[in-house]
């Protein structure tokens, strides 16, 4: 088995505990709330915080609260078993419980929580490696080296936004709470990441995220297709969130989020716009797909052979929207 | 052996049921103790340094700072160990640890045993070596191309970079595609795969002061592994090493090789005094490999117009990796077993082994023959389209009979592969379905054939290939001792079975002692299917010989003429009169005081084979088992995605010892096909020093529960005289059709052909964008290498005067 490098465990009993603890632990000081990407990472050598301060006891943290009609509060560490059962959730916000539901496996989701899903690390087939086999293509920009691999001549890295429900939050809006030194802010969810495989979040590292916020319910009608290998616990290698606004056929308002295909969720505005003031048929499905593939840039670095991840956005985009129309079923989960 | 003594028919009361293993409830228990599990007083953990160059001279290994750190015991560096060792003996290619250069991104270079894991590890990170790196070669082409002396890999092989050619011709096949009505030509790629058993490799050594060692380790073959212990570690003697195999978590031919790391935590353990221990990552796990060559191939074959071959020409070209390991017997494998499902009247193969700056390929589950049943069912699909005939009656009516000789000597016995077909049709409604699904449906068939045990052993020896001593003692208790090893496919439990039968004692009151170099007789592992059929006919005998012993003392005591008892419900006694007997412990009591301590042996070796020619020893088995399969499959002609909702899959197992386990190993070889057939890569970035794509369980993508289809297994029992109770093997041969059906569903289903395996969505999607724009419908290889073959090896086939004698050799060809 690989070895975690040693490291101290920290376990505050508030947020400002925890807060305060960040900041005395030094800028390499990490928050680990479920651990699976965080410790994964540790093992090969991608992140080696010396101070590690766990969230797990927290209560304010935790926990689901508000209602349909003003929108709902999910604490940070809320895990991903919560989000897929929850009863208000299912009942409510499905799109984001099914969302959730494919998101890796069962034991995964019962350690995973929803904040460490969104602030999920960017990946890559030559930066989710061991730091041995790191070192035999000499390391990348995104850790210890200077070059991308997938993209040598490119200044910048690729690395792919991977969180499941990531585009979906975006798509239907709704924003997260951040608490630090300096004092706590809300960012809308569009606000949160960068289109950089390294500086992927629009968030300092010691600030901490403390809840997200979902949008009241208020007539848009959303869902997430994932496209990955297995459906068992694979990441996403193409993701398509969708939230309309209708009025009766007529799209009002659209938002499509595509995950996998770039280092933050790319947003389709030319779909969007071909979408709203459309009705929503077969030849509108079809030409807004036509337009939200152009911005996917599926690179070498992710399972699959990427012009065909590209094919299948258009293929995806239009099986959300069929969803969405009611002419289509809702991808199995 | 359904027939008594006295020649009437019995009744089998263990053999063919489907009884528990005997091992069952401390896996399910978790209390089996693998290697992983063993720990010792004192001991040390070992961690390698593999290189991280993919091929290169070591100029300089620096490990003072390694040396300095407190809790380091021991460093090893290949220059103490320059012994060579390897599988096979014309292979001896691989060191404990690289001694002047490294020859792929994973290759040991230097060993650290130190008071813990992290120790070990850290220790690990701060040496430093130093390399010069050599021109590497990543594929078949560049394995093919002349390169200097100082470029390659290694400085034995045929010329260059190429390890073996093979050219072997059984009567002139040019001439059998002039007697064809249809002359059908292809090329086929598989892509490489490897083994992932769940349980990552571990070793366990431990060197005591009166200078024996003991080695524990998840390997499949103790004895193979003993003998590289003595040979590299000589002056040692064999005598003073034991070797013990612990239960495999899964091995499927990837723990079959002597490895890098048993020597050397061996070696430490020697140094240091204490144990030593090692567990491999994953990672290191993916290093070992030993798997399934990357392979291309072209085959063409001359048909009549009713489906019946003239003649075969099938060329393989193979990327073996960085070391020999099986290599050469992985060669011959891709040419051997064309022969014994449909009659081949005149065949022709090449084989060629390069190296390549790669993990090392070697057996994995079907050992070099799922490549060529890929390309031969696929090719076989195609010709019955061109003819018009349906390709599973065309299969049919062209079987080779039972008890005949193919054009390359192999003798096949029992054939049940006509029974397979007929229970697959039957089971997939073939006759109602095949060619009539809606679009995107469809349904393909492809047959397979794998051997019960290689005939020849891995070195040259006339002793047995198994054996097993049966030690009977006076409170009625039987210990069956045999050198198998159980890597989960129920070898412990077979030995039981088969002793329990004979003797009439119930199985789970037999002590099964396996797998230990010190206390059981050699066998010679747990490879090529061979473990049912060979230790099954050693406990056999040993087990007869040791009823005989104790029928003659009951018979003398009971005044019953001794073809007249019978040992059942673990009582012997007469079959005339029940009553007149006594318990088990009685008759060993009293074959203990006629003739003193009861132990018996038995052993087996497989029949000669009928070739004479060099590479004969390459094919030839016991015994054949078949396999028919059906493959069910959607295929989405929006994505090319490929889903396989369910499998029909008949075997010719012989006869079952156990059928819950033959089921077993029939769904579990479906799945590892399924898993090659549609996702499974072992794959390298040629451009990125040829690092391995993605050497984790995560991103080498392979099946899990949810991907697997619905199995309907169907067994046929065709007795062979060669196998125990009539039993053949059952552990590779399910797998090997399932490729090719699929690849056949698919082309039902959409009407493309992908003729390279993995069947991706991509490939399929690429075939249907050519299908529409007019293209041939293909994804496959279009061009194949130039190679300087040497001049063939002519064996005239039995039919043609041939006697299993080569011709004298003459000429070179070259071939494109
Ligand atoms: C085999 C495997 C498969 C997976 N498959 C998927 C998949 O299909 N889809 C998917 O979306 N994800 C997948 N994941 C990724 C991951 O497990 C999940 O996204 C999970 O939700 C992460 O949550 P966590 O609580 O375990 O995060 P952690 O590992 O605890 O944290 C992740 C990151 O967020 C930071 N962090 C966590 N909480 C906070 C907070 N409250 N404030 C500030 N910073 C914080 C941590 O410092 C760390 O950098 C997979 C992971 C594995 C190992
Ligand atoms: S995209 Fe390039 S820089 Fe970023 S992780 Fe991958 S190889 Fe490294």
């Amino acid at each position: 088995m690989l070895r975690l490098p040693t490291f101290r465990y920290l376990r505050p009993e508030s947020v400002e505990q925890a807060v305060a603890w960040r900041t005395d632990g030094g800028p390499e000081a990490a928050f680990v709330a479920g651990g699976t990407d965080l410790y994964p990472n540790m093992k090969r050598r991608q992140q080696t915080p010396p101070i590690v301060i766990g969230l797990g006891r927290i209560p304010e943290l935790r926990g689901i609260s508000g209602d349909s009609d003003t929108g709902a509060r999910v604490g940070a560490t809320t895990t991903l078993t919560r989000v897929c059962e929850d009863p208000f959730l299912v009942e409510h916000y499905p799109e984001v419980s099914r969302a959730a539901r494919t998101i890796s496996t069962p034991l995964l989701r019962n350690m995973g929580t929803i904040g460490g899903n969104v602030l999920l690390d960017t990946r890559c087939n030559y930066y989710d490696q061991t730091y041995e086999w790191r070192r035999s293509i000499d390391f990348c920009m995104k850790k210890e080296g200077t070059i991308c691999w997938v993209a040598p001549s490119s200044p910048r890295c690729w690395a792919v936004q991977s969180s499941d429900l990531v585009p979906l939050l975006c798509a239907i809006g709704g924003s997260v709470r951040l608490v630090s030194p300096r004092g706590e802010r809300e960012l809308a969810f569009r606000d949160l990441y960068r289109d950089d495989g390294i500086d992927y979040l629009n968030k300092q590292p010691d600030e901490l995220l403390t809840d997200l916020r979902l949008p009241a319910r208020d007539g848009w009608r959303a869902t997430y297709w994932k496209l990955r290998r297995r459906e068992a616990f694979d990441f996403p290698v193409l993701g398509v969130a969708a939230c309309l606004r209708l009025d009766g056929d007529v799209v009002r308002e659209a938002h499509l989020y595509l995950g996998g295909v770039g280092s933050w969720p790319i947003e389709a505005t030319g779909a969007c716009d071909v979408l709203v003031g459309r009705r929503l048929d077969e030849e509108t499905i079809q030409a807004a797909a036509a337009q939200a593939y152009r911005p996917a840039k599926p690179l070498d670095n992710t399972d699959f052979h990427m012009t065909w991840r590209k094919h299948m956005v258009r293929r995806y985009v239009e099986g959300a929207l069929r969803e969405l129309s009611g002419d289509g079923a809702a991808p199995r989960d | 052996m359904a027939t008594s003594e006295n020649g009437a028919p019995r009744e089998l009361k263990v053999i063919g049921h489907p009884l528990r293993k005997v091992d069952a409830r401390a896996k399910v228990t978790g209390q089996t103790r693998f290697a992983d599990d063993l720990t010792l007083p004192r001991m040390l953990h070992a961690k390698l340094l593999r290189s991280t160059e993919a091929h290169a001279r070591i100029v300089r290994i620096d490990t003072s700072a390694a040396e300095a750190m407190p809790g380091v015991r021991a460093i090893l560096t290949g220059d103490v160990l320059p012994e060579p060792f390897g599988i096979l003996p014309v292979s001896q290619d691989e060191h404990t640890l690289c001694i002047d250069k490294v020859r792929f991104v994973g290759d040991p270079v230097v060993a650290v045993a130190a008071i813990d894991e992290d120790t070990a590890e850290e220790a690990v990170r701060r040496i430093v070596v130093e390399y010069e790196p050599l021109k590497h070669v990543a594929s078949i082409d560049d394995g093919l191309a002349p390169c200097s002396d100082a470029d390659r890999i290694h400085d034995y092989g045929t010329h260059d970079n190429v390890h073996k050619y093979v050219n072997l011709e059984f009567g002139d096949v040019e001439q059998s595609f002039e007697e064809a009505d249809l002359v059908q030509e292809d090329s086929f790629y598989f892509e490489g795969n490897t083994h992932l058993p769940m349980e990552q490799h571990a070793a366990l050594a431990a060197f005591d002061p009166d200078g024996k060692l003991t080695l524990w380790s998840s390997t499949q073959t103790p004895h193979y592994v003993h003998r590289a212990l003595a040979k590299v570690l000589a002056p040692l003697p064999a005598s003073h090493i034991r070797v013990i195999a612990c239960p495999n978590g899964g091995g499927f031919g990837g723990k079959s090789d002597p490895f890098n790391h048993e020597i050397a935590v061996a070696k430490l353990s020697m140094i240091t005094g204490r144990p030593v221990k090692i567990c491999l990552t994953r990672e290191e796990v993916f290093y070992c490999h030993r798997g399934r060559h990357p392979v291309l191939m072209w085959v063409k074959t001359g048909f009549k117009k009713d489906g019946s071959m003239t003649g075969m020409h099938f060329r393989s070209y193979l990327d073996g990796g960085a070391y020999g390991s099986y290599g050469v017997a992985s060669t011959f494998y891709t040419g051997a077993l064309q022969t014994v499902t449909y009659p081949v009247p005149r065949y022709k193969f090449q084989g060629a082994r390069v190296f390549t700056n790669k993990p090392p390929c070697g057996p994995k589950r079907g050992h070099g023959t799922p490549q060529p049943r890929f390309a031969l069912e696929v090719h076989l699909d195609k010709v019955a389209h061109r003819l018009g005939l349906d390709p599973a009656q065309m299969r049919l009516d062209h079987l080779v009979p039972p008890n005949s000789l193919t054009a390359n000597y192999l003798r096949v016995g029992s054939m049940g592969l006509g029974a397979c077909i007929e229970k697959v049709v039957e089971g997939s409604a073939w006759k109602e379905r095949y060619g009539k699904l809606p679009e995107g449906h469809g349904l393909g068939l492809a047959c397979g054939s794998y051997l019960s045990g290689a005939g020849l052993p891995i070195y040259w020896n006339r002793m047995p290939h198994s054996g097993v001593q049966l030690k009977l003692d006076r409170s009625g208790g039987v210990a069956c001792f045999c050198g198998s090893t159980d890597i989960g496919q129920g070898s412990d439990s077979v030995l039981a079975y088969v002793v329990a039968e004979v003797l009439g004692i119930d199985p789970f009151a037999i002590r099964v002692v396996t797998a230990d170099t010190d206390l059981t007789p050699v066998d010679l592992g747990s490879y090529s299917s061979r473990v049912t059929l060979m230790t099954g006919n050693a406990a056999l005998q040993a087990a007869e010989r040791a009823r005989e012993l104790l029928a003659q003392a009951v018979a003398k005591k009971l005044e019953v003429p001794a073809v007249r008892l019978t040992f059942a419900e673990g009582r012997v006694f007469d079959v005339e009169d029940a009553e007149r007997g006594m318990t088990f412990a009685e008759a060993v009591q009293a074959a203990e005081a006629k003739f003193g301590t009861i132990g018996t042996v038995g052993s087996y070796a497989p029949p000669a084979s009928a070739g004479k020619f060099k590479g004969a020893g390459v094919g030839p088995s016991p015994a054949y088992s078949y396999t028919a399969i059906v493959a069910e499959t959607f295929v989405d002609p929006e994505t090319g995605i490929v889903e396989v909702p369910r499998i029909w899959c008949a075997h010719d197992a012989g006869k079952c010892i156990n059928p819950a386990l033959v089921i077993g190993q029939i769904e579990g070889g479906v799945y590892m096909g399924l898993g090659e057939a549609l996702m499974e890569e072992m794959t390298y970035r040629g451009n990125r020093n040829v690092v391995h794509h993605h050497p984790s369980m995560l991103e080498y993508k392979s099946p899990t529960t949810h991907e697997m289809c619905d199995v309907i297994s169907y067994v046929i029992e065709d007795p062979d005289p060669n196998g125990p109770f009539g039993a053949k093997e059952v552990g590779q041969g399910p797998l090997l059709p399932v490729m090719p059906a699929v690849a056949n569903a698919v082309f039902d289903a959409v009407g493309v052909r992908v003729d390279e395996v993995p069947v991706t969505p991509e490939k399929v999607l690429r075939a249907l964008q050519a299908k529409a724009r007019g293209r041939d419908p293909r994804t496959g290889p279009t061009r194949l290498p130039e190679v300087a073959w040497r001049p063939p090896m002519r064996v005239p086939p039995p039919w043609e005067g041939g006697t299993g004698e080569a011709l004298p050799r003459e000429g070179v060809e070259v071939t494109k």
